[in-house]
């Protein structure tokens, strides 16, 4: 059975996690610690072998090498059953056949816990669906079963909780809120959440510490103001928001910072932003720390000036304006502009610069020769592989 | 075969209902003639059937002699056809219980796992369902011939589950098919053990499936006459017992076995129906 459930979470500990599929790695040498009680997110895209990763917490896949250890105790070799942890499903899985409160009541069951129905009621009531314990999941709503999908994992209060995507299936407004109920009913039991999602706002929104997945491994990981104010990889810069990216040489440095040449252009990066200080480099901006500027303004020290550019594209979207700009060598670069003025400043075609103070740029630790531009070729290269690995085992029957 | 029908009409009602039915129009009169005529012939045996089990009981029951309850009420008079009703019932009920149990394990494995010779079992399935009856019983009866096997209500059982897997895989494996693999996980994902996820989850949500493939083959084995003909030794069931006494004369208690059967089978097949309707009736009422 499960070992002492503690009340406020265990350390979740990966430790040189591979896991192979017939035809392809999903994940290769995986270490990762998660502090007891914190909120975590996995982020990246589909196939990025965020799921299996949870999975293999779960116990519902075997790693091909590797422990698995939750508040100390190593689970590699234990069955789902025996862990002390609990997984919202992405499809909710709820039980068809019990009703609501006897899903909930299931786990309790299982363990033989005291007043196992009461129990029950009182996970239902924290997820403001008690009065809708008899009925049977079919007829929920999808946020509704959501719910008792997480009343279901919290009530046997696990050491670990594992989140997959829950909220994928619901819509933008009920994610909203649902992102809102789940950071604080966290707060409430204080169990350690593990979520996975491909979802970079919410990821954003509800985790203390995130963890951006990319090709089995991971990419960068930190707080979500750290992850997206310094990415690290233009892996993370792109898939965390967007972001301006230019490569070119080093072409001086001071102690303070580096400049780099870009298209005859000189831009300055704060050294201890940037990842490499010599050699060619990848530097950035993000879209919102842009100013648009009409005139070609003076040079000033601590400013970055790219331009003159042509305004290719403007977008409204609401809280802001998106502008594409063509700069001549460069290529485009987006900009972010809050709507203070009712109309768009600058219309298609202007000949404008735009400018950035040193401090909001960023340098990538990406070697020459990746493409600095990202590709979102992951999806269906994973979608192929996974192809690829059916179709092999079918053969092999 | 009525009971066979009934499995069949069981298994209607799991396709939605439309809402609104379109109206039946004048100028249909052709629809509904045609209708009438074709339900009379498909009718007409039973009814027959039927009439005949309320004939003056005689020596013979092909003539009508007037109208009567004695056949109904002496209908264990006749123990040849109550010995062979008995032993049909049996070896319906053990050949289903078995083709159940079987076949839910092979299609729970053709769904749910990639395995060598999968797709040869596959065919190797379907086969009974395509070989003429003939082809296989006489090649059951020789088989048992040669290895030596007397023949009787084991091998009459034996070949009933042969032919009655091939129908449970085909039903069940629809149903395995539909079954969310997460639903086991959550089950192991929440303490229950590999016997507890079976029990109280896996056959729980296959159960319908189970039970159609069931009746389906109760009905099957039950009808059975071809392949149970090469195979029963001297065992007498239902069928075979009623086509030898048809060269004699077939007892008065034969029309009351049917009628008793084929009522059952309709009391069933409304059962259902009434259940399933107040289900769907509740589930509108709450779900609202």
């Amino acid at each position: 059975m499960a070992g002492a459930l503690d009340d406020s979470g265990a350390d979740l500990e990966l430790v040189g996690i591979t896991k192979r599929f017939p035809g392809f790695t999903a994940i290769e040498n995986l270490n990762l610690t998660i502090p007891a009680g914190s909120f975590f997110a996995l982020l990246g895209p589909s196939g990025c072998g965020k799921t299996t990763t949870l999975r293999l917490v779960a116990g519902l896949e075997t790693p091909t090498a590797g422990r698995i250890l939750i508040g100390g105790k190593d689970v590699t070799d234990s069955k789902p059953h025996q862990r002390p942890v609990n997984t919202v499903f992405q499809s909710y899985a709820l039980f068809p056949h019990m009703t609501v409160l006897r899903n909930v009541a299931f786990g309790l069951y299982r363990r033989g816990v005291p007043d196992p129905l009461g129990l029950a009621h009182e996970a239902l009531r924290l997820v403001e669906l008690d009065h809708l314990a008899g009925r049977r999941p079919a007829q929920l709503s999808g946020g509704q079963q959501q719910r008792v999908a997480l009343a279901r994992a919290i009530v046997n209060k696990p050491a670990l909780l594992l989140l997959d995507e829950p909220l994928g299936a619901l819509d933008l407004k009920l994610r909203r809120q649902m992102q809102l109920e789940l950071k604080s009913i966290q707060d409430d039991v204080g169990l350690t959440f593990l979520h996975v999602t491909h979802d970079q706002e919410e990821a954003m929104t509800m985790a203390d510490t995130v963890a951006v997945m990319n090709k089995g491994e991971i990419e960068q990981m930190g707080a979500p103001e750290e992850l997206y104010e310094l990415p690290k990889t233009t892996f993370v810069a792109n898939f965390l928001g967007q972001s301006n990216l230019f490569t070119g040489p080093v072409v001086s440095s001071t102690a303070t910072s580096i400049v780099v040449d870009i298209a005859g252009t000189k831009l300055e990066v704060p050294r201890e932003r940037a990842q490499r200080h010599a050699g060619v480099v990848t530097i950035g901006v993000r879209p919102e720390k842009l100013t648009l500027l009409t005139e070609k303004p003076k040079a000033a020290s601590g400013v970055n000036v790219l331009g003159p550019g042509t305004v290719t594209d403007v977008s409204f979207s609401g809280v802001s304006t998106q502008y594409l700009v063509e700069m001549p060598g460069v290529g485009t670069v987006t900009v972010f502009a809050q709507n203070m003025v009712f109309g768009p400043v600058v219309n298609r075609g202007s000949e404008v610069w735009v400018s950035w103070a040193v401090g909001h740029g960023f340098g990538l630790a990406d070697e020459e020769g990746v493409s600095p531009r990202f590709a979102p070729d992951d999806d269906t290269r994973s979608i192929a592989q996974q192809r690829r690995a059916s179709l092999e085992a079918e053969l092999d029957a | 075969m009525s009971l066979q029908e009934a499995a069949v009409l069981g298994r209607v009602d799991e396709t939605p209902r439309p809402l609104k039915r379109p109206k039946a129009r004048r100028g249909n009169w052709g629809v509904a003639v045609y209708s009438v005529v074709i339900l009379l012939i498909l009718l007409i045996p039973i009814i027959y059937t039927i009439v005949f089990s309320f004939n003056v009981p005689a020596r013979t029951n092909s003539t009508w002699r007037g109208f009567s309850f004695d056949n109904w009420l002496n209908i264990f008079a006749d123990q040849r056809v109550v010995a062979a009703f008995v032993t049909s019932i049996g070896i319906g009920l053990l050949a289903t219980l078995a083709a159940a149990a079987l076949g839910t394990a092979i299609a729970i494995a053709l769904v749910r796992f990639r395995f060598r010779f999968r797709t040869g079992l596959t065919i190797l399935l379907f086969l009974p369902m395509a070989t003429p009856e003939v082809v296989i019983g006489s090649g059951l009866g020789s088989q048992f011939l040669n290895i030596g096997v007397d023949k009787g209500l084991a091998t009459i059982i034996i070949a009933h589950i042969m032919f009655c897997i091939s129908f449970v895989v085909i039903t069940v494996r629809a149903r395995v098919a539909s079954l969310d693999p997460a639903i086991e996980e959550a089950g192991r994902d929440l303490y229950a053990s590999p016997a507890q996820v079976w029990w109280r989850i896996t056959f729980p949500l296959l159960l319908p499936g189970i039970v159609s493939a069931a009746l389906l083959s109760f009905a099957l084995s039950f009808d059975d006459f071809i392949i149970t003909a090469f195979v029963r030794g001297s065992t007498e069931t239902f069928p075979t017992y009623i086509y030898t006494a048809a060269v004699r004369a077939i007892p008065a208690q034969a029309n009351v076995f049917a009628s008793v059967i084929f009522l059952l089978a309709i009391v069933v097949v409304v059962a259902q129906q009434l259940t399933a309707a107040a289900r769907r009736r509740r589930l509108a009422r709450e779900g609202g």
